[in-house]
């Protein structure tokens, strides 16, 4: 992994020492509110329902197992020993109190981490596939690219005030697993007839109360022009995005009001003005960063049967939790934050410890976050997998569920937000309820339920196969469904099925789209496929009737 | 309101900025002075026949194209900033500076504080009317306080080190 040389540590220490001061300039008083949240905001800190919340990055997803205990570290130093990762690979501590965050703030810098504009109108965390690296489809590892942009947008003096936020996704296979059309600007890595590296480049998605897909900007963008082309790209953006409406104030809105042709044509004509002065990425910058993203030492292994003779609840969760990878006698293996009865993406800072000795047993002493709200094990020998999921058995982690109906997705919602509307994290347990019998899951197969606790779409409810939005009725919690919306490999948003139900009967509403699901499906068709073969109409009239009825 | 030029406290602003209430009888011609852009552009020839120096105060939705025919006969160019989110004068700034080459004073007015003045200086701004309250020491403090960065810009005498290069 990338690690930090003097550069870098003095950027975060500096970095440290400007907040502690401005935390104190605060507490005494000398700075308002209104000065104050610009500032604290650009280092992650949120003042939510109860406390402050602190959003630490994860560039790209990658941990080593010193910081993974570091994380667990601060979580039971400084909050309620569990931290909550997030859809863009960043862990959010809900508890924090200001006054200590300068401090915490230090403890991430001295393992070369930060929170640098992980919130605020900036250009926030890079995300990337979580498979990176050991996907076999990959056409290169995008993480060095995405680190020369957390580099380059770090503190970056021209785009550190932009209109709205700006999130940035990078990936390097066909199969998009980073959702990167639903980001401000979406790279999909691309090689030239001359096998050299370039990216086309979608702009202008994202989700909340406007769900976009991205539009494709330029069709091929050769690496040395990535940094003078997004310059180019947030130029005309910092320039001309909408100020007045927080509403519309994301890039989305200036490309739709534009046109995609129009937007193009300016990006263009900045582009070729600032020629002689953009930030040029010489090729030496990019060796020197991928020197840092060599395989691990993997050993030479033939791929074999593991599971064969063993018993069927490690067979199953080797089905459901473990992926392929690109190198014989290894393989991914996910650690599922998705167990019944626990809110998705949650980790106690004992389970961060325990995956942290695991990882450096059994995966190269690395983790990863995943945009689904899980961890992954990228490196794991298969004659180890058996251990592995004893031991993430033990903890709690082996809930056989990866990219099934439970492996949901959902933002903290109203028990812990201020912006929400509703309560995720109750529904996700009444879902888990409805659905507890793993043999019906396994029957249902792949589908994926995204839920957010009101418009501003964390939990990516227009992108779920099964999308859940909470809204507010005259002070009651109800739940609009979507379906339809899809995110990896094929980009969609959901369509509505119809007015909004109360709290108690979602998990029962689920059920019953997931009823005609099973009556409709063709041979081997997953949900979304059923979906979109049959569209909404039968769904909307089940449902409806159905719940008439009862 | 406290000016800080090149790092120095400027004691006396020697700038007149031309306002509504100043009527029919603006400053002599030969005193500097600060001119809106929306006011010189409805009497442009007024203000470049005037012996004094020229600047021109940018509001944050004014376009620096078209500033650029006069930028040769302005000493000033004044970005305004109307609150702590405004971030369209970096913007201006780094254009006036890159892609013009205006090599007068570049001064930001309006919500000036200690915490933006190291990214303006960055793009180029080198003055700044700091808003009341501001201790200019403070200010000075930021800009010593930052000696690497990752993205090109002006050179700041603490700065030792970047990343990337132009």
């Amino acid at each position: 992994m990338y690690r930090y040389d003097e550069i870098d540590q003095a950027v975060v220490d500096q970095r440290v020492a400007e907040f502690r001061d401005q935390t104190r300039r605060f507490l005494a008083g000398e700075l308002s509110e209104d000065e104050f949240r610009p500032l604290r905001l650009r280092n992650g800190l949120y003042i939510q329902r109860h406390a402050p919340m602190l959003r630490i990055a994860i560039p790209y997803g990658l941990l080593n197992t010193k910081q993974v205990r570091k994380l667990a570290f601060i979580a039971r130093t400084y909050d309620r020993s569990f931290g909550h990762f997030t859809t863009r690979q960043n862990l959010q501590l809900n508890w924090p109190e200001l006054k200590n965050v300068p401090d915490i703030l230090e403890h991430l810098a001295s393992v070369e981490m930060h929170a640098i504009q992980t919130s605020g109108n900036c250009v926030r965390n890079v995300t990337a596939d979580h498979m990176a690296g050991v996907a076999p489809d990959e056409l290169d590892d995008p993480r060095p690219y995405c680190e020369i942009l957390r580099q380059w947008s770090t503190l970056n003096p021209e785009f550190t005030y932009l209109p709205r936020k700006f999130k940035i996704a990078v990936t390097g296979s066909p199969e998009d697993r980073a959702a990167s059309e639903v980001h401000d600007i979406g790279l999909h890595m691309q090689r030239d007839a001359n096998g050299g590296i370039g990216f086309t480049v979608y702009v202008g998605g994202g989700l909340g109360r406007t769900p976009i897909i991205g539009q494709m900007l330029r069709e091929f963008l050769p690496l040395k022009d990535l940094l003078s082309y997004l310059e180019a790209t947030l130029r005309v953006y910092n320039r001309y995005g909408r100020r007045d409406n927080i509403h519309k104030a994301r890039i989305k809105i200036l490309v739709k009001s534009l046109g995609i042709e129009e937007f193009r044509k300016q990006v263009d004509a900045e582009w070729q003005a600032s020629q002689d002065f953009a930030t040029h990425l010489d090729m030496a910058e990019v060796e020197r960063v991928r020197a840092f993203f060599q395989p691990p030492p993997y050993e030479k292994l033939e791929d074999y049967d593991v599971a064969a003779d063993r018993e069927l609840e490690f067979q199953t969760w080797y089905r459901y939790n473990t992926r392929k990878h690109k190198v014989p006698g290894y393989r991914a293996v996910f650690v599922s934050l998705k167990k019944h009865g626990t809110v998705p993406g949650d980790m106690t800072s004992d389970q961060m410890d325990a995956v942290a000795d695991l990882a450096d047993r059994v995966s190269f002493g690395m983790v990863r976050a995943t945009h689904n709200q899980n961890l992954l094990l990228a490196d794991v020998k298969q004659s180890q997998l058996y251990d592995t999921w004893v031991e993430l058995k033990r903890l709690g982690l082996a809930m056989a569920n990866i990219g099934t109906l439970t492996d949901m997705i959902a933002c903290p919602g109203l028990d812990f937000c201020s912006l929400a509307n509703a309560g995720t994290l109750n529904v996700a347990d009444q879902i888990q309820k409805q659905f507890d019998d793993l043999d019906y899951l396994y029957d249902l197969g792949d589908i994926e339920i995204k839920m957010s606790g009101c418009m501003n779409a964390c939990g990516h409810h227009h992108v779920g196969h099964i999308g859940i939005l909470g809204v507010d009725k005259h002070g009651e919690e109800w739940y609009q469904i979507t379906l339809g919306g899809s995110v990896n490999g094929f980009t969609a948003l959901g369509d509505v099925i119809g007015p909004s139900v109360r709290q108690t009967d979602v998990a029962s509403t689920i059920q019953r789209i997931v009823d005609l699901y099973r009556q409709k499906r063709e041979d081997g068709e997953r949900f979304i496929e059923t979906y979109r073969r049959i569209g909404l109409k039968p769904f909307k009239e089940h449902v409806y009737a159905t719940s008439a009825a009862a | 309101m406290p000016l800080l030029r090149q790092r120095e406290v400027v004691v006396a602003d020697e700038w007149v900025t031309l306002v509504d209430s100043m009527g029919d009888s603006p400053p002599a011609d030969d005193v500097p002075l600060l001119v809106p852009f929306a006011k010189f552009r409805a009497n442009p020839d007024v203000y470049r026949a005037r012996k004094g120096k020229l600047g021109i105060r940018l509001s944050p939705a004014d376009k620096v194209e078209d500033l650029a025919p006069e930028l040769p006969r302005l000493s000033l160019v004044a970005l305004e900033f109307t609150g702590p989110g405004e971030g369209r004068g970096y913007t201006q700034a780094k254009l006036l500076r890159a892609r013009y080459h205006f090599t007068g004073e570049v001064r930001a007015v309006g919500h000036v504080k200690q915490d933006q003045v190291y990214l303006m200086a960055r793009v180029g701004i080198d003055a700044f009317e700091l808003s009341p309250g501001e201790k200019p020491e403070d200010a000075v403090a930021t800009l010593e306080r930052f000696k690497i960065a990752y993205t090109p810009g002006s050179p700041l005498p603490a700065l030792r080190r970047e990343r990337f290069h132009v």
